[in-house]
């Protein structure tokens, strides 16, 4: 007899999302994504200034509030057919890139890692063979048995103070934890480092986005930043250097912690290569323009279909119109009214709410297809285009991370292990190596730019009479990320933002087919429906964020979290 | 009722992360308000420390920043921080418009009754603060009970005649604690 479990919400997440599985033999045999949440913040852009409305966007989420901004703003470079100047995507490079790091860092560590990490297991720990291991698998210099120690004792202190605070939300003891202590300890430490880490690649989007928390210096043609380098008020030789100076720091922790605390999980976790899977269509945007004109990108992007990396069909331009007809969003099974699937540019937001109905609606996200399929996004998508379309660096990180975990396991794991639950947080970890490599030279082409005294950051846009279109799409660190304009007498007529959870979270679309959520957790194991471990780890390996796919708080939910179990 | 979207709310930068080669060092309180502006009257945080910077000029000791919904990207801007003040639209079972102020003496009892709708905000901001030492000395909570939290830049009339009277409890707070603001002259504006 099948159990039904409702999560209600997900935690350690962005936004509200419920999952209901069917569980049947410690397995799920049936789930439901449900987005708790109504959309309807394009309404507000209506009738606004197109120049203004990524300021606007850019509230629409507190994690992804940089690309939202930057996505809009090439929509309307993309309506106006506007070129940018060089620095310009120089600059709004460096942010893409730092922004990415950053975000991938805090998913693992201080978000989703808790999920294969027992906290509380780490104080069993000996600060020693900790130390030893870590020293093993890495040449980081911050692995010593004194620091090891140090953050053992930090722990026990939170311990027995009575309050985990920040690690309340964790499955401690249960069975599916399967790291020794010293390995949990070694995972806390570098949790505690990455918080620092964190904060130091944020000073990146700081200097350069002109203002923190939310960025200041974009604008539809450009950015807003003046170079001279003689000023000190505008962004001198010295301020660049001084961001050179965090990229080079935070360098050294992706590659020798990030990327290694990644092999070594996946490797004891083996299994987890597994499950997961679900929709193996995948779905990237190219990214980091080279050109004025967005039609060359350091970053390749694309559609794989079922999984075969031989099907890699590219996306070559902002615009292309192989991107632009595939998309469309279906209700059939949403709180919205009508069951057809619709363009974006023709895109409807106007609320049915039912209950929640297993057959019905039962999601207020849309349900977004490719070419009439379902499609995963993200990093795990990201890396299998740029692998396919040839990427050095992604093919380098790539071999180099499954070439780690391989002897960690002892046995040979390839590229088809990545299709999985594990695959998902092992592809971010090389998605991270691989910004920041970009980092890098996006840097040195912005300081060579100038260099040869092109100082233009901004072409200023000029609205014609009548209806124009554009979309705007951008590789954010959940994955493809478009905004979809229409503009009247340069006034904003329509506005949809397609955001990466809802093409992952979105539930069974008008051909019945799961998302990506709902296809991944088929087959996952659960160990005890009360504690449903394992259900989160295959959610969180996604990195949901709910807050744009959705939106209005449900303001009775006084619970923090619950699951319900019904026989 | 202002419909913008504020942009720098002291007139000056807001404090970089410790350590930064150009910033000054962290004023000693903060006022941060949180919310989401388009969410009308989850916005009223924000609008009421806009309201602040508006009607006091801020001493340099105090610095005011509009956080938005921001999770751990607001972790730099607690550290070093002797008061701080956060301002937002809070739940606490009292009816719409009902404002309140309470000390957050044990950040843990923050945790325990989720009264801020936020997801990952200040709660989990705080919470790893606590883990890595930078809490601030003193934490004050000024809020407002929300009546409307739909779609829309506007705030709800009931909330929208509050946010003098939480600016002006955020100006009383900062004053017991050492940091006197002074109104500026309105015929000046």
């Amino acid at each position: 007899m099948a159990k039904r479990i409702t999560i209600d919400p997900i935690t350690r997440i962005e936004g509200h999302l419920r999952i209901d599985c069917e569980i049947d033999g410690g397995r799920v045999t049936n789930a439901w994504s449900s987005g708790q949440m109504w959309r309807g913040i394009e309404l507000i852009l209506q009738g606004r200034d197109p120049r203004e409305a990524w300021i606007f966007t850019q509230r629409i989420c507190g994690v992804c509030t940089t690309v939202h901004a930057i996505t809009s703003v090439r929509a309307v470079e993309n309506a106006l057919n506007l070129e940018v100047p060089l620095n310009a995507q120089y600059i709004r490079n460096l942010i893409i890139a730092a922004h990415g790091i950053f975000d991938h860092i805090v998913h693992f560590y201080h978000l989703s890692a808790v999920d294969w990490v027992d906290i509380v297991s780490a104080l069993k720990a000996d600060p020693k063979k900790s130390a030893q291991l870590a020293q093993q698998l890495s040449e980081w210099p911050d692995n010593s048995g004194a620091t090891m120690k140090q953050v053992q004792e930090r722990l026990k202190n939170f311990v027995d103070s009575g309050q985990l605070g920040v690690f309340a939300s964790g499955y401690w003891g249960h069975p599916a934890m399967k790291l020794s202590p010293e390995v949990n300890l070694l995972a806390a430490t570098h949790y505690f480092q990455a918080l620092d880490y964190q904060r130091r690649i944020n000073q990146v989007v700081a200097i350069l986005g002109s203002k923190t928390p939310h960025i200041q210096n974009l604008a539809v043609g450009g950015v807003a930043n003046p170079i001279n380098p003689d000023s000190q008020s505008t962004l001198t030789i010295e301020r660049l250097y001084h961001v050179k100076s965090l990229i080079d720091e935070i360098g050294a922790f992706i590659k020798q912690v990030y990327m290694v605390d990644v092999a070594a999980v996946g490797a004891f976790y083996a299994d987890w290569t597994r499950y997961g899977a679900g929709v193996t269509n995948y779905l990237s945007a190219p990214d980091m323009p080279l050109d004025t004109k967005g039609t060359i990108f350091d970053m390749p992007g694309g559609y794989i279909a079922k999984g075969e990396v031989g099907s890699f069909k590219a996306i070559n331009a902002f615009g292309d119109e192989f991107f632009k007809q595939g998309v469309k969003e279906s209700v059939k099974h949403s709180w919205y009214k009508g069951d057809g699937n619709r363009h974006p540019w023709e895109g409807e937001t106007e609320p049915l709410y039912t209950k929640f109905e297993d057959k019905g609606k039962y999601s207020w996200v849309k349900s977004p297809t490719f070419n009439g399929k379902p499609a995963q996004v993200g990093p795990l998508a990201n890396v299998l285009c740029m692998f396919a379309a040839g990427d050095k660096a992604t093919v380098k990180y790539t071999t180099q991370l499954l070439d780690t975990v391989s002897s960690l396991a002892g046995a040979r794991v390839g590229v088809g292990a990545l299709h999985s639950t594990i695959g998902r947080h092992a592809a971010r970890a090389v998605r991270t190596a691989v910004l920041h490599d970009a980092l890098v030279r996006h840097w040195e082409a912005l300081i060579a730019n100038i260099g040869k005294g092109d100082y233009a950051t901004c072409n200023e846009p000029v609205f014609p009479r009548g209806e124009i279109r554009g979309v705007g799409f951008h590789e954010a660190p959940r994955g493809i990320l478009s905004h979809w304009v229409v503009i009247d007498g340069g006034k904003i007529r329509n506005y949809q933002c397609v955001v990466p959870s809802t093409w992952n979270a979105g539930p069974r679309n008008s051909e019945e087919a799961l998302g990506p959520y709902e296809a991944a957790l088929i087959g996952n194991p659960v160990a005890d429906p009360q504690r449903p471990l394992e259900v989160l780890r295959t959610i969180h390996s996604f990195d949901p964020c709910l807050a744009c796919a959705i939106h209005l708080l449900d303001t009775e939910q006084r619970e923090l979290f619950r699951v319900r179990t019904v026989a | 009722m202002r419909q913008s979207i504020s942009g720098n709310l002291t007139g000056r930068p807001a404090t970089l992360p410790a350590g930064l080669f150009c910033e000054p060092a962290a004023a000693p309180a903060l006022v941060l308000g949180i919310g989401n502006l388009l969410l009308g009257d989850e916005g009223a945080g924000i609008r009421a420390v806009e309201e602040l910077a508006a009607r006091y000029a801020l001493p340099p000791e105090v610095e005011a920043i509009d956080g938005g919904t921001m999770g751990l990207e607001l972790l730099p801007y607690l550290a070093g921080r002797k008061l701080l003040i956060l301002v937002d639209a809070v739940r606490t079972g009292a009816p719409p418009g009902t404002v309140v102020q309470m000390e957050l003496a044990d950040s843990s009892g923050f945790f325990r009754e989720k009264i801020s709708p936020h997801q990952i905000g200040m709660a989990e901001v705080l919470s790893v603060a606590a883990f890595t030492g930078d809490l601030p000395g003193r934490i004050v909570l000024i809020g407002v009970v929300p009546k409307e939290m739909a779609t829309g830049l506007a705030l709800s009339p009931e909330i929208a005649s509050k946010i003098v009277v939480m600016a002006d409890m955020v100006a009383a707070e900062l004053t017991a604690a050492g940091f006197p603001l002074a109104r500026r002259d309105p015929a000046a504006e």
